[in-house]
């Protein structure tokens, strides 16, 4: 019954040491880590570091927090910003009630309170699917924007309901510098992206994917869909509300409840959609998209001198409008996202070596 | 021999309409009981009550001495009951030998955190999956398309791969919703001789579904004969073949 169309070259020890994947996957891994570590510190600007490369990278993790949601179980949320800012609140008020604690312990206490509000909006997920789930998980956007703004003891009782970040420092090491900002960053996102990969390789990954593919299937074998789901809940918040923390004190230096807004949770969702679900690294080009868009058209009507044709608002609203085009045009283009791409390339390069 | 599912007057509709009616129903232990009937005999419909699929509305069930009103999806498979399906379930995008992996969740004993990080149960679940799993893919004839992403496949080895991710939890009981259906007169024979071999080799009790009245006599010890949710006849495939209430409901309409 096997036929013959099914069957495929072995690719055994004849394969080259270029070609073999365990290699191309080390040599890939350390060439990232000399990049972020090494040459991005030394080369890169202060105004590069502060205002594309940070933002990117933890738009990228916030990518990586829903599409572990989206992407591989297959559920849903318009929430992501509000994990977010449970994440950065808790975050501030650890560190002012608690000054002792160390940086990193604060990341994972934050991480875990998101996680345990996650489970909670999660609930739903028990019940209903797709577009009734994402509606009820707008719940966790409102109801935290109404918190933190409605509850001044979350922010110390600032008059502007604004937190400001502490010193980072990591062990008397100074992080205030957008070099220090930067290597926190990546350091962190090193970190969670290998977490990722644990996740998704392991039995909880396969259990996620299987519900997602077929899940009346998943659940005669004995996958335990309802607790498999609120894990996935809890995972991904607990990535969103570390990324959070590094929106708010590493990129931002300040944060209130609207910098959690909705649009934000929707900028976490098109990252996942440009960049391509049930992937790590494509979560990073579609945060650079999302984050850079912006910035080239600003240019673009710099150098372009249109600026005196109209008024500023009107720019900025035909700045979105084409935003929203290519967000369009890619989707349409590419409905697999940009991460197909880079697998058509990488797929073309081997089939090269090969030869 | 002791029988290892009891169905006494199970009962089951769907508004109004009735799909399986005071059903009772023998299969004793290590047998083939093939279950034949027209479209809309209540075939499928009884398979899912077994597995708690669908929830019968009256009659209750016996399975290896434990009795049930009504059973959940997941607590069927950790007693032992492993199905495959009419139509494609297959997590599509997964691999051959992933979509078998995942077969074994019954077995998993770890928690997640043990899972993702590695540690305590983990290490020897993971060996103990990953041996299974292989086994049964040789087992099977899956080797070559192991690694292969199931959507990929041909629709006979996408039926196979079904049948291995039932197979691996080494259920008691294997239910098979017409595994044969769609496959050609060579294929068929190729599947019927798996199936016989999974029932002597591993003694799996197996009910299945199948149109093919020829192959049924051939493979299965036991036949039970529906129509309109009720039974028509029961018995050894001699005595079905005989049997006028049979013919006259079934094997003299070709299907």
């Amino acid at each position: 019954m096997t036929t013959l169309q099914d069957t495929v070259p072995e690719t055994g020890p004849t394969a080259s040491i270029v070609t073999n994947p365990a290699v191309l996957r080390l040599a890939l891994v350390l060439t990232s880590i000399v990049v972020a570590f090494g040459v991005v510190p030394a080369i890169a600007t202060d105004y590069w570091l502060s205002s594309i490369i940070i933002p990117t990278i933890v738009m990228g993790l916030a990518g990586i927090s829903l599409n572990l949601l989206q992407g591989y179980a297959g559920l849903v949320s318009l929430g992501s910003a509000a994990f977010m800012s449970v994440g950065v609140f808790s975050a501030y008020n650890l560190i002012l009630r608690a000054p002792a604690l160390p940086l990193p312990v604060v990341l994972v206490l934050a991480g875990l309170t998101a996680a345990g509000v996650g489970i909670f909006f999660g609930l739903p997920a028990l019940r209903i699917k797709g577009f009734y789930l994402g509606a009820s998980t707008l719940g966790a956007q409102f109801f935290f924007q109404w918190l933190f703004t409605n509850y001044p003891w979350f922010s110390n009782n600032s008059q502007s309901l604004t937190i400001s970040a502490p010193r980072l420092e990591f062990f008397g090491y100074d992080l205030q510098s957008p070099v220090g900002r930067y290597l926190l960053v990546v350091t962190v996102t090193a970190l969670l992206i290998g977490f990722a990969f644990l996740v998704v390789k392991s039995r909880l990954g396969r259990e996620w994917m299987a519900i997602r593919d077929m899940e009346t299937a998943a659940s005669v074998l004995g996958v335990r869909v309802a607790s498999r789901k609120l894990q996935a809940y809890a995972i991904s918040s607990f990535f969103l509300g570390i990324t959070g923390v590094l929106w708010g004190f590493a990129y931002l230096g300040t944060a209130d409840a609207h910098t959690y807004n909705l649009d934000k949770s929707f900028q976490v969702l098109f990252i996942v959609l440009i960049g391509g679900t049930a992937t790590i690294f494509g979560n990073f080009l579609g945060a650079a998209f999302i984050v850079l868009t912006p910035i080239l058209l600003d240019h673009l009507v710099l150098s372009a001198n249109i600026a005196y044709l109209s008024d500023q608002g009107a720019i900025t609203n035909l700045q979105r409008v084409i935003f929203g085009a290519i967000i369009i045009f890619i989707l349409i283009k590419e409905p697999d996202g940009l991460s197909a791409w880079t697998r058509r390339g990488a797929e073309a390069l081997r089939a090269r070596l090969k030869t | 021999m002791a029988s290892l599912l009891e169905l006494s007057n199970v009962s089951l509709s769907f508004r109004g309409v009735t799909a399986l009616n005071a059903l009772s129903l023998t299969v004793a232990r290590s047998e083939i009981c093939a279950l034949i009937g027209p479209n809309g005999a209540g075939k499928s419909s009884l398979l899912n009550v077994i597995n708690g699929v669908y929830r019968a509305d009256a009659g209750d069930i016996v399975f290896d001495g434990a009795r049930f009103e009504a059973i959940r999806p997941g607590k069927a498979a950790r007693l032992g009951i492993g199905r495959t399906f009419q139509h494609n379930a297959l997590f599509r995008r997964l691999t051959a030998r992933e979509n078998v992996l995942a077969g074994l969740s019954r077995h998993g004993g770890a928690c997640f955190i043990e899972n993702v990080f590695r540690f305590g149960r983990d290490r020897k679940e993971r060996n103990d999956f990953a041996a299974r799993a292989d086994r049964v893919i040789a087992f099977l004839g899956l080797d070559t398309v192991r690694d292969r992403i199931v959507s990929t496949l041909s629709y006979g080895t996408q039926k196979r791969v079904d049948l291995a991710r039932a197979l691996v939890s080494e259920p008691k009981l294997l239910l098979l919703d017409e595994p044969m259906a769609g496959m050609n007169q060579d294929e068929k024979k190729e599947m019927s001789r798996v199936i016989a071999e999974i029932n002597r080799t591993f003694g799996t009790t197996i009910v299945l579904i199948e149109h093919d009245v020829g192959i049924v006599l051939g493979l299965a010890h036991h036949i039970v004969v529906l129509d309109y949710g009720r039974k028509v006849a029961d018995g050894a495939p001699e005595a079905i073949r005989n049997d006028p209430n049979v013919i006259a409901a079934y094997l003299g309409t070709v299907h």
